[in-house]
């Protein structure tokens, strides 16, 4: 697969929110996180660009929304490393980093099948852990890590 | 003092001496008329004849009145009521509900969706707190203390829920560990990674003769048939250890033999009537612990 050139691939917007730097993994996981695909403004979304730190990299750019830091923090499970670009008249009126939540609920799923949140209509939640640099979540029920994060579908 | 009893974890140190130290009050009074037109439900989920007898009994004892069930066969939730919609319902007939599910969270799921204290009687391979405050009651029984004892933990640790409960309640008082387990049923490393973070020490071995007569605790349990999905493995690993009176000289004169019970071949009969078996009465013990639970939570002492 050839490597393709960020420059100008992905348009710019006047105003609202960009999320860079996601794990080209991860990008589908980021916006089902938000729900982007219930989001009827104009969402423009690039997969596998190339970055030099991430080698892969996505980026999300949402015309006229911005979030609430704590809609921003759950995205922290798939893309820890992702910036928030805050864009007003095509200029970055603010740019910062995700920040982990404490507390993760009813974003991710747990991976113990004989958790009462994977057998009855009970909301997921989860203590988020770091471990060698890597988020876990340690499930508020069944009381079990969950090691890799699993988006909860909409 | 928390409203309800889902895992050990909750508790702290002074909350567990307190349990505790009312189970010996238990004890000592024996029956009363402490809960007299009190209702505990006893919801079994799944079947487990011993649990069941002894919370009943404990609440039968303190002159509480049981309902409840024994397993769901005959049960509303055979034609497919949600465990909310149990849990809603009965916690408008009764004070406190005791409840035994085959699911991982169960218990803490139904405490907080009722406004009445919750007795986590074993969730799935999650928690089963009460047999870890019977044990704790045992240990201070036997030993006169719970601070520095040797416990010598035997059979299935990787599976083994009541080992790990019993190991992160004993981690307040300054334990020292000997794991004893095949190779494929150690003690996980969560479990091992916590006690070298608090700084206590263990030992691992696969040789139940090794370390018999450095503890004053040697806990017995079962390797559970219903944990292995392959037959064939279970077969490997259910007669891997056997205790028999021989093989009892030399150990420590105050060390007793605990086990959750039920055994199938992991102590032999012969064993029962030397000084170190302890096992029937650490199941008494269980009653008087619970009778604490139920009354705790209902707001004595």
């Amino acid at each position: 697969m050839s490597e393709r050139n960020t420059q100008l691939k992905v348009s710019a917007i006047k105003d609202g929110t960009v999320l860079d730097h996601i794990p080209a993994q991860s990008l589908f996981q980021v916006i089902d996180i938000l729900d982007l695909s219930h989001c009827g403004n104009p969402v423009t979304i690039g997969v596998n660009l190339e970055s030099k730190t991430l080698g892969r990299k996505g980026i999300i750019k949402i015309s006229d929304r911005f979030f609430l830091d704590e809609e921003l923090s759950r995205i922290a499970l798939a893309a820890p490393d992702a910036t928030v670009n805050i864009i007003r008249d095509y200029q970055v009126v603010s740019k910062k980093r995700i920040e982990l939540p404490a507390e993760v609920i009813g974003i991710a799923k747990c991976s113990n099948p004989m958790c009462v949140t994977n057998n009855q209509a009970v909301t997921t939640r989860f203590a988020t852990v770091v471990e060698d640099k890597k988020v876990k979540l340690l499930c508020h029920y069944c009381e079990k890590t969950t090691e890799e994060f699993i988006p909860l579908r909409h | 003092m928390s409203k309800s009893l889902i895992s050990i974890n909750d508790f702290s140190r002074d909350e567990l001496l307190h349990i505790l130290s009312v189970a010996r009050e238990m004890e000592e009074t024996g029956s009363s008329k402490l809960l007299d037109g009190k209702v505990v439900a006893c919801l079994f989920f799944e079947p487990s004849t011993r649990t069941r007898l002894s919370f009943e009994t404990a609440a039968k004892r303190l002159g509480a009145k049981v309902i409840g069930f024994s397993d769901v066969a005959n049960t509303s939730i055979s034609k497919g009521e949600t465990l909310k919609d149990t849990i809603k319902m009965v916690s408008n007939y009764v004070d406190i509900i005791v409840m035994r599910h085959p699911l991982e969270g169960a218990a803490r799921y139904a405490s907080e969706i009722c406004d009445i204290p919750v007795v986590n009687a074993g969730d799935g391979a999650n928690q089963h707190p009460s047999q870890t405050l019977l044990d704790l009651y045992t240990i201070l029984q036997t030993q006169g203390r719970l601070e520095r004892v040797a416990v010598n933990m035997v059979g299935d640790l990787k599976y083994g829920r009541t080992v790990h409960s019993l190991l992160q309640a004993l981690s307040h008082f300054d334990p020292e560990f000997i794991f004893t387990a095949p190779e494929a049923l150690r003690m996980p490393a969560e479990y091992k990674t916590f006690l070298e973070k608090r700084g206590i020490p263990f030992l691992e071995t696969d040789s139940l003769m090794e370390h018999l007569c450095d503890c004053d605790i040697l806990y017995m349990t079962r390797v559970q048939q219903e944990r292995f999905s392959d037959p064939m493995e279970y077969e490997k690993f259910k007669d891997v250890y056997r205790l028999e009176r021989s093989m009892l000289a030399g150990v420590r004169e105050n060390m007793k033999i605990l086990h959750p019970l039920p055994r199938v071949g992991e102590i032999a009969e012969d064993v029962d009537n030397t000084p170190y078996a302890y096992y029937f009465k650490q199941a008494q013990n269980g009653m008087y612990v619970r009778m604490a639970i139920i009354a705790c939570l209902l707001g004595y002492r």
